[in-house]
This record gives structure tokens, sequence and C-alpha cells, in this order.
């Protein structure tokens, strides 16, 4: 019985070899491959007309080095707060039976589809100097968020977030829970049990998820002009930068663009290698 | 009796299934619960260890109660079917986690953890991740991780059932004596009626959620008292009628042994099943005509699967096979002596 079973499936898989070996379908090919070059193609065009001869000097200029540093600082402290409140988020919703819990997990990835320009406005109604939580932190502390760098934080947080939520609960619930039940017949609580089994287990999970967070928060435009302005060496990150630039002089927003794409790409492919690929 | 050891009346429902049983365990003593898939043997273990909530029952050890505390306040000890080796750490932290879980400080856990493995003889695989173990070195760091607890209760649900034949046979003798060497109580969890009976001093047998036999492993395998208990420990098992020295099963009255009255289990091996093309002489006196059901490999022998007045099982020699002939479907005489069946009440 079982060897004719066997038979039968080998025959089917070289059948199916020989189908996969022949003409390829023009209906698919054809828009793939458009598809490849109106993702590539913008890019190259980046590198076409970069103004190479005065590139360094350009590369110089302390605005853009300005820009740079901020951007560099604001997505990884955005990064920062998004693991801190994010992983936690992410195991209330992938571990804790509560009433609700369908409606938190939608509600997490509305930044995901809200137009960030709308998160910046919500922002500024709730953080903002007259905003429902922004009145009470002046009054309080005496802190003002919107217009500040702490506002581009804030404003890089509020959009990268889902990104990071998403990816942890996807290996939370991903990880064999049993490890956690083995650890709890060792003696384990709960805390601990999440510090020392459950979070090196999903630990490529939250890498896979800051990474795409702080690339995220890196390109963040909408909502970080709409909350924090465009002041510039506080609040102008790259993407201001380049936008403004267009404007005035356009080699220079080519540039700044060319850095932003050199950046972002050096840094997740060196975290893909290390972190994102490794089973 | 006293109030040491393991006392617990188990019950869990879950849709279309419930296990209700009671599992009193001595200190020092190794009880297997033995049952076919699904009987609720893994239940009742994570019932015991806190991760599956009682619905209802009790659990006591030692005189004081377990079923109202978190898994990771009993003082228990459990290792997995595939162990469950945390992968991001090595085998030396593996068996200091639960000592660490308790307070210890590290650098003293991890002695502890030391002469653990070291007892289970893995003293140079100290260092290695899970991943690097063989499947053998596996479960003995499972054991020693259980054991650095220093657990009351020890839970071993299917240790053996992920190791190859030959590492087992091994892996079973050690595991013997360290669960000898344990002074809490033990319950293992197995399908496999050979680990059963080497390592527990006492058998417990559930079927479908319930207890259907328990007893010493030698009183079980002599005196099954279900199909599945026959089946495991290789024997022909039927439920008849005693009437002296004969019982009545089915159509058929069975010469035996012992002398008994009323509901009565009959027993023997298939080893002891003669089969005949015609019909023999002197005429024996448990003798049938059976028809030939099926024929297959049984170790170096032929089981020859019969059915008529009572199905049987008859184990032959090959030689013997090719010179009756057999095949299935045909037609041949079948008999045991009365001094190899064993009757008992029912």
């Amino acid at each position: 019985m079982s060897s004719s079973y066997d038979s039968d499936t080998s025959g089917a898989g070289a059948a199916a070899g020989r189908e996969v070996s022949g003409r390829l379908p023009w209906m698919l090919v054809l828009p793939a491959v458009a598809g490849l070059a109106f993702l590539v193609l913008p890019l190259a065009g980046l590198l076409v007309r970069a103004p190479w001869s005065t590139l360094l000097q350009r590369l110089a200029e302390p605005q853009m080095l300005e820009a740079l540093r901020l951007s560099l600082l604001c997505a990884t402290a955005a990064t920062v707060v998004c693991v801190l409140l994010g992983v936690p988020l992410a195991w209330l919703l992938a571990r804790v039976e509560f009433p609700g819990r369908r409606l938190a997990r939608a509600l997490v990835t509305v930044p995901l589809v809200l137009p960030p320009v709308v998160g910046g406005v919500a922002l500024l109604l709730v953080l903002g100097r007259r905003g429902l939580a922004g009145q009470w932190l002046e009054s309080a502390f005496g802190i003002t968020l919107p217009f500040t760098t702490v506002g581009v934080v804030v404003a890089e947080a509020f959009v990268a977030m889902p990104f990071l939520v998403i990816s942890v609960e996807g290996a939370l619930r991903g990880a064999d829970r049993r490890f956690e039940e083995a650890a709890a017949t060792l003696g384990a609580s709960r805390w601990t049990v999440f510090r020392r089994v459950t979070l090196p287990l999903v630990m490529p999970g939250v890498v896979a998820g800051a990474v795409l967070c702080w690339a995220r928060a890196l390109g963040e435009f909408g909502a970080t002009i709409t909350f924090a302005g465009n002041f510039p060496g506080t609040t102008r990150t790259m993407p201001l930068a380049v936008y403004l630039a267009l404007e005035t002089e356009p080699e220079a927003a080519v540039v700044l663009s060319l850095v932003l794409l050199t950046v972002s790409v050096v840094i997740l492919a060196g975290l893909r290698d290390r972190w994102v690929n490794s089973p | 009796m006293s109030l040491d050891g393991l006392r617990s009346a188990l019950v869990v429902h879950r849709p279309a299934f419930t296990l209700d049983i009671t599992l009193d365990v001595a200190p020092g003593e190794v009880v297997a619960l033995l049952g076919p898939n699904g009987a609720g043997k893994t239940t009742a273990l994570r019932a015991l260890a806190g991760l599956t909530p009682l619905s209802g029952g009790h659990i006591t050890l030692d005189g004081r109660p377990l079923h109202t505390l978190a898994p990771e306040r009993r003082p228990i000890g459990m290792v997995f079917q595939d162990y469950l080796l945390f992968p991001h750490l090595s085998a030396l932290d593996n068996v200091a986690f639960g000592p660490r879980c308790q307070g210890v400080a590290k650098a003293e856990a991890r002695r502890t953890a030391a002469a653990l493995l070291e007892r289970v003889g893995l003293a140079d695989r100290a260092a290695a991740k899970p991943r690097e173990l063989s499947g053998g070195q596996a479960q003995r760091v499972a054991l020693a991780r259980a054991l650095a607890v220093r657990p009351r209760l020890m839970l071993l649900d299917e240790p053996l059932a992920a190791l190859d034949a030959h590492t087992r046979l091994e892996i079973r003798s050690q595991l013997r004596r360290h669960l000898g060497d344990f002074d809490g109580a033990t319950v293992l969890v197995t399908h496999d009626p050979l680990d059963a009976m080497v390592l527990a001093d006492r058998l417990i047998v559930v079927e479908a959620g319930a207890v259907v036999q328990q007893g010493a492993p030698a009183e079980v395998a002599r005196r099954p008292r279900t199909d599945y208990v026959a089946r495991l420990v290789g024997l022909n098992l039927y439920r008849g009628l005693g009437d002296g020295a004969r019982a009545k099963v089915g159509e058929l009255l069975l010469h035996t042994a012992e002398q008994l009255d009323g509901p009565a289990f009959v027993a023997f091996s298939p080893t002891a099943v003669a089969l005949y093309r015609t019909r023999p002489d002197g005429s024996p006196r448990n003798l049938w005509q059976a028809g030939i059901d099926g024929i297959e490999r049984h170790g170096d022998n032929v089981r020859v699967h019969l059915d008529g007045p009572i199905s049987a099982f008859a184990d032959i020699t090959p030689a013997a096979l090719a010179d009756l002939d057999l095949s299935p479907g045909e037609r041949i005489w079948a008999s045991v002596k009365a001094t190899e069946t064993h009757a008992y009440p029912a």
C-alpha cells in the first residue's frame, strides 16, 4: 500500500517539475519585470543624476550633517521607545486573555493605515500646547512636545510602533509556549519566564521588528512636519530637508536623498545578514 | 495511612473527554501511568504540575495541598517528552535555571548544576547548547534539570519515547538507577509496556480517562484485565464464565489450570497455541476449528491471526509455517494445553 502511494507522489512531483521548467507564462513575467523596473529605476535615477563632482563638498555642509545627525538620533530614540513600550504590548496581546483583546489588536494597527499627516494632527490635538494631555504636561512639568526634537521622536514612534508590535506579536505566537511551561515547572515566575525564556526565544522577531521600526522612523515625514514642524537643528530631519531643498536647490535634494538611501541600505543590509535571515 | 507522598484525585473535563482517576504514590515509589494515546495520561501529569487546571478533585503532597498553588510554586520536577531544553542556554545553564529561580546565587547554582551533570555522566558536555546534544544526552540534561530543583514529586512524560532503540536501552537502565536514588514520589507516563515494567514499582493502566487496572508490573503482565493490556503484554485474553476447571468463553469451553467459579478471565500466550492441518490424534482437550485471518512477522516468529469461536493469536516458527503451508482464508485446527492457560476472577 504505502510503496505504491510513495511512487504515486514521486511521479506527481516529477510531472510538476517538468511543468515548471516549461515555457514561462508572459502574463506573469511581463508585469513582474515592469514591477521590478518601477521599484529600481527611480533609485538608479538618483545615482545617475547625482552631482558626483561636488558630492564631497556638499556632504561636508553643516546643514547636511546636522540633518543627518538629527535623523539618526531621532529614529534611534523612537526605536528605543517603541521597543520599551511595544514589546510588553505585544506580549500582552499574544499571551494574556482580556476582554477587548481583539479590539486592542485592531487599534494597534491603525497608525499603519492612517495617513501620517492625520497622525500628526491627532498628536497635536492630544499633546499640543492646547491639547488634552499637552496642557497638563505643560502646567505640571513645564514640558512642551510640539516643535521640539522630543516631538520628532514622539511623531516617529507613533507611526513606527505598529511595525514592532506586529512583528513581535507574530514571533510570540510562533514561539513554542511549552518552553514557558517548562520554565514554570522549574519555579520561574511569569516575569522570570518572560525575561529568561520568552524574550531570548523571540529575539530574532524583536530585532526584525526594531529594524523595520527604525527604517520607518528614519523616513518619517508627514507626522513629523505636522507635529514637530521644520526647524533647522531641532526638528528638520533628512526627509524634511530633502523636500525643502527640492524647491530651492534640486542638486542638494539629490545628495540628501542619496545619503538617506545609503544609510538605510547599509544598516538594513548589515542587520539583515546578522539577524533577520539567520534561522 | 501516612500523609507522606502524593495523594490525589484528578478530574479534568474536556469536550468529549473526562479524566477521572485517583493517584497515590509513596515517597521513593515509581508509578507508571500506562495507556493508549489519548487515554489522558499526559493530561493527568499536566494537572499534577498545574499546567492544566483541575475541574475537580485535589492534590496533596507530603500532607500539603498542591492544587491551590501555581505551577512555579509546586515542589515538582518535570521531564517533558521532547525535553524542552532552553535552546539559548548551555546544558549547564539549563540545569542551573531551576536553582536560580529559587533564588540561589549564580555561582552556587552553577556548582549544583555541574555536580548534577557529572552524576548523569555529562560533565564534559556542560558548555554544549541543546542542539549540539544527542537525544540521549538531551534526555539526561532534562533529568538533571528536573532534579536540580530538589523536587518532592518527579513527573516524567514519555521520557524515552524520542530515543532510538539502542540509546533507549542504555538510557532506560540509567534512568532506573537515578529514579532509584530519588527519595520523592515519581509519576511516569508511557505507552511502552517495557519502559513501564523496567522503571516502575507499580503500574496504573488508564484507558479513556479512567483507571482500568493497577498493580505490580508482574501481576499486570500475568493477569491482564483489558484487551489493551493483554495486547501490551502479548497474551490472548478472554472474558468468560468459570465452572470448576473449565470456563465457557463464547461458544467454546476452555479447560483451565485453575479452579474458578463465576465471571473469569482466561489468558494464554500466543506461543502456547498449536496449529494442525487435520484434526490431531489423542485429541487435546482445548481444541477448536479456526479460520486464518492473517499472517505477519512477529520478531523471529510468525504470528497467525485466527478467527472462529474465539479470535486468537498463534505464534509459530517460520519452519512450522512452511510445513503447514498456511495461507489466509484456510480452515485449520488450533489447540492449547490446559496447563498453559491462566484463569482468574473477572
